[in-house]
């Protein structure tokens, strides 16, 4: 990277401010000083600038606040082949994400505060983009003995999860609740009932009992996310529900928030944007956990993130080579990568006048910003410089192979977008850039 | 060893070229593809009936069966066929460990394909398996049955020996009854029989029926009597034993009681009503032996049969889809 190392002064003038914090979709302009948004116009340009200024004309281009993206898997430690923190953060940064979090679930897992200092100490060697570990909620996440959920904490996690596997034993679950939450850690969840869920690869439906697979009722989330939601009006503890993805638990969702219970949940791009449809012929980089729904659940998911139901959109990124994909898709690794892919597949909702651009964008800024108490995420004086200036309409073929991450296991592959990060800013440097066309 | 030569004229010029590369499921055949393969195949029951079976029609030709489940039946059929056509067999059966699977069969598949195989005959616990594994070759591939998907060889022996029973596949009721859910046979004869005209029922316990099996042109029946009332042909399906275990049926004299075939229910089906099964039998529990032993009504013995026929003609169509090259 040739990113000046100290912090520069940047204007960028002329461009399409769309910050959600401020409620505002405008022209605007925007002038970073020391890693910091110094002052923010609505409307015209900025003058009365410093002299070393670099001025760039984003010729109406967007700027926003970089995403965050609150749940990332990479292999490190433990499954380098698959993705390095390193390897994750250039795609992150060429993808327009500044902040990651990433999950619990490697080898070692993330249950102690040293292995909360590792992960920060390669994130700030590495220097391209925001890594904030997320602490295991158990010990090994086994779902049984609480991780040092306090201490990991203080070494700087921002909420605890045991990723992928679902926190069976109601006790323990309320106990996390109870704890995590008198410390004010989040606790994020993902609601799968283990039983019905046990052995499935797809959801169950017409398709999927023709496919001869395995497959889990949309019941098996359903069930979990209303155990979860009675343990939170027991605790009163603040729960994330990790990935949501049909229409039953998103009405078990509307009913919980009605009350005031605290409760967020997110929702990842590939099920915003596939369904159980596009496992074709057993292609394994659409197996994803939880299985891709039906489209009738897709449609309710997009109108849920439309309405704020769901508040907030991740990328899922999990990344897995071809040793673990190019299998029988009862054995392959369930996952895909998406860091890359998120803004532009996105910005589908925003192209197909699904969703209004400020509130797409509010769900990977300003929502997990404030779900995890981070500064950025906003366009306010005073906040980091975290940003993007992204072009909304570049039309793209996405390429597997010309994919940063190391593995190339894209549901996107082959899939034409609209929109290309032009510039991605972290604390005021700039950790990418596409070159300027003539 | 060859046949007279109009034998053998009449069989290659019906033998048409097989519509795709591989035989992976029914669905990639056409009711009037079905209905060719089904000519010829009865050329070959008479070929098999008489005292020299062997023509030359896959002479030079280098056939392997890859199974990677356990079969005798299949595997037998496959091998008997091949030799009769006059191919080269050869038989693996890979351990499948549970964990080294997935790369045995792509690290098989590799190897294989460096020997020059003809025609891949594979069976694999995985559904999709089949698909996979016709990525990766150069040669044609043949489902043998993956997982809980197709096994279309079957069906279409199924098929043969309905239209030789009843001169006719359109307009049959044919009842499939038993372990619906776990069963690539039921997969592919469904497919199959829905293709060519006839009514099909699915008869079992709610728990052994897929989700919306309604919505595959099936009607879906829990109560066998009301089920096989009227139907041409019972299509009995094997049960795992295995099954006993995470609750699916209570006992195996539970199941039969109330979802296994006796006479006494059988009375209830139209007269003249066949009975099938794809094997192995589960005597006493799907099936009791009375019905299945009784040459009048069972078809179980012409399955076996014209499933070495059946398997003769699949694989001369797909040779002279490779003669074509």
């Amino acid at each position: 990277m040739n990113a000046p190392r100290a912090p520069g002064l940047i204007v960028f003038q002329n461009a399409r401010l769309v910050d959600p914090a401020a409620g505002y979709d405008g022209p605007g302009a925007l002038l970073v000083a020391e890693g910091l948004i110094a002052r923010v116009s609505h409307g015209g340009d900025l003058s009365d600038l410093p002299a070393d200024v670099r001025v760039i004309d984003a010729r109406g281009a967007l700027l926003c606040p970089g995403l965050i993206d609150l749940r990332v898997k990479t292999g490190e430690p433990g499954s380098e082949p698959k993705e390095t923190l390193k390897s994750a953060a250039r795609a992150a940064a060429a993808g327009g994400v500044t902040s990651i979090v990433v999950q619990p679930d490697t080898d070692p897992v993330v249950d102690d505060p040293a292995v909360v200092d590792f992960i920060l100490r390669r994130a700030r060697d590495i220097e391209l983009v925001h890594v904030y570990p997320a602490g295991a909620a158990t010990k090994a996440c086994a779902g049984q003995g609480m991780a040092e959920i306090g201490l990991m904490r203080e070494a700087g996690c921002v909420y605890i999860t045991d990723a992928d596997r679902p926190i069976v034993d109601s006790r323990v679950m309320r106990r996390l609740l109870a704890y995590a939450g008198g410390l004010g850690v989040l606790v994020a969840h993902r609601p799968a009932d283990p039983w019905l869920a046990a052995g499935a690869v797809a959801t169950e439906s017409e398709f999927s009992g023709r496919m001869g697979l395995a497959a889990e009722p949309v019941a098996a989330e359903t069930i979990m996310l209303e155990r979860d939601i009675a343990l939170v009006a027991l605790t009163g503890a603040r729960l994330l529900v990790d990935q949501i993805s049909a229409a039953a638990p998103l009405e078990s969702l509307a009913r919980a928030k009605a009350k005031g219970l605290p409760i967020l949940a997110t929702a990842s791009i590939n099920h915003l944007t596939f369904n159980e449809l596009d496992i074709g012929d057993y292609r394994t980089f659409w197996k994803l956990t939880p299985p891709l729904r039906g489209e009738d659940d897709r449609q309710a998911l997009i109108e849920a993130v439309a309405s704020g139901l769901v508040d907030i959109v991740v990328s899922a990124h999990a990344p897995a080579p071809p040793e673990e994909k190019r299998l029988p898709f009862d054995e392959a690794a369930p996952g895909a990568v998406g860091l890359e892919t998120l803004l532009p597949a996105l910005l589908t909702l925003h192209h197909e006048g699904r969703i209004p651009l400020l509130r797409l964008i509010e769900t990977v800024t300003l929502a997990p910003a404030n779900a995890i108490g981070l500064a950025a995420g906003r366009l306010t004086v005073g906040a980091p410089a975290d940003l993007i200036l992204a072009d909304l309409d570049t039309p793209r073929l996405i390429d597997a192979a010309q994919l940063i991450s190391k593995s190339k296991n894209s549901a996107f592959d082959g899939r034409r977008l609209q929109g290309q990060v032009l510039m991605t800013l972290v604390d005021g440097r700039v950790v990418h850039e596409e070159r300027q066309e003539a | 060893m060859t046949l007279p030569a109009p034998g053998i004229d009449e069989i290659r010029s019906k033998a048409a070229p097989f519509p795709k590369r591989h035989f992976l499921s029914v669905t990639d055949l056409d009711p009037l593809q079905v209905t060719g393969l089904l000519d010829l195949a009865d050329l070959f029951v008479g070929i098999n009936r008489q005292r020299a079976k062997k023509i030359d029609l896959l002479k030079g030709r280098t056939l392997v069966n890859l199974f990677f489940e356990a079969s005798t039946r299949t595997q037998s059929s496959f091998e008997l066929a091949g030799k009769r056509l006059g191919a080269d067999v050869v038989n693996m059966s890979p351990r499948s460990s549970s964990i080294s699977k997935g790369e045995t069969l792509i690290d098989t598949a590799v190897t294989l394909n460096a020997m020059q195989p003809d025609i891949l005959i594979v069976r694999h616990p995985a559904s999709g398996a089949a698909s996979l594994l016709s990525q990766k070759v150069d040669c044609s591939v043949v489902n043998a049955g993956d997982g809980q998907h197709e096994h279309p060889s079957q069906a279409m022996l199924d098929a043969l020996s309905l239209r030789r029973a009843f001169g006719r596949i359109g307009g049959l009721t044919v009842a499939i009854c038993g372990d619906v859910l776990h069963s690539r046979v039921a997969r592919s004869n469904i497919a199959l029989l829905t293709m060519l005209g006839a009514n099909v029922r699915v008869v079992g316990p709610p728990t052994l029926i897929p989700t919306d099996a309604s919505r595959w042109g099936v009607s879906v029946w829990h109560d066998l009597k009301a089920g096989i009332a009227g139907a041409d042909v019972v299509m009995m399906l094997r049960l795992q034993v295995e099954r006993m275990q995470g609750a699916l049926v209570p006992s195996m004299r539970e199941y039969f009681r109330l979802w296994g075939l006796d006479r006494e229910k059988l009375a209830l089906a139209a007269p003249g009503v066949k009975v099938m099964h794809p094997g192995p039998m589960n005597r006493g529990v799907e099936i009791d032996s009375d019905v299945a032993d009784d040459l009048a009504v069972s078809l179980i013995q012409d399955q076996v049969e014209m499933g070495v026929a059946m398997r003769m003609a699949i694989l001369a169509s797909l040779a002279a889809r490779l003669d074509n090259r």
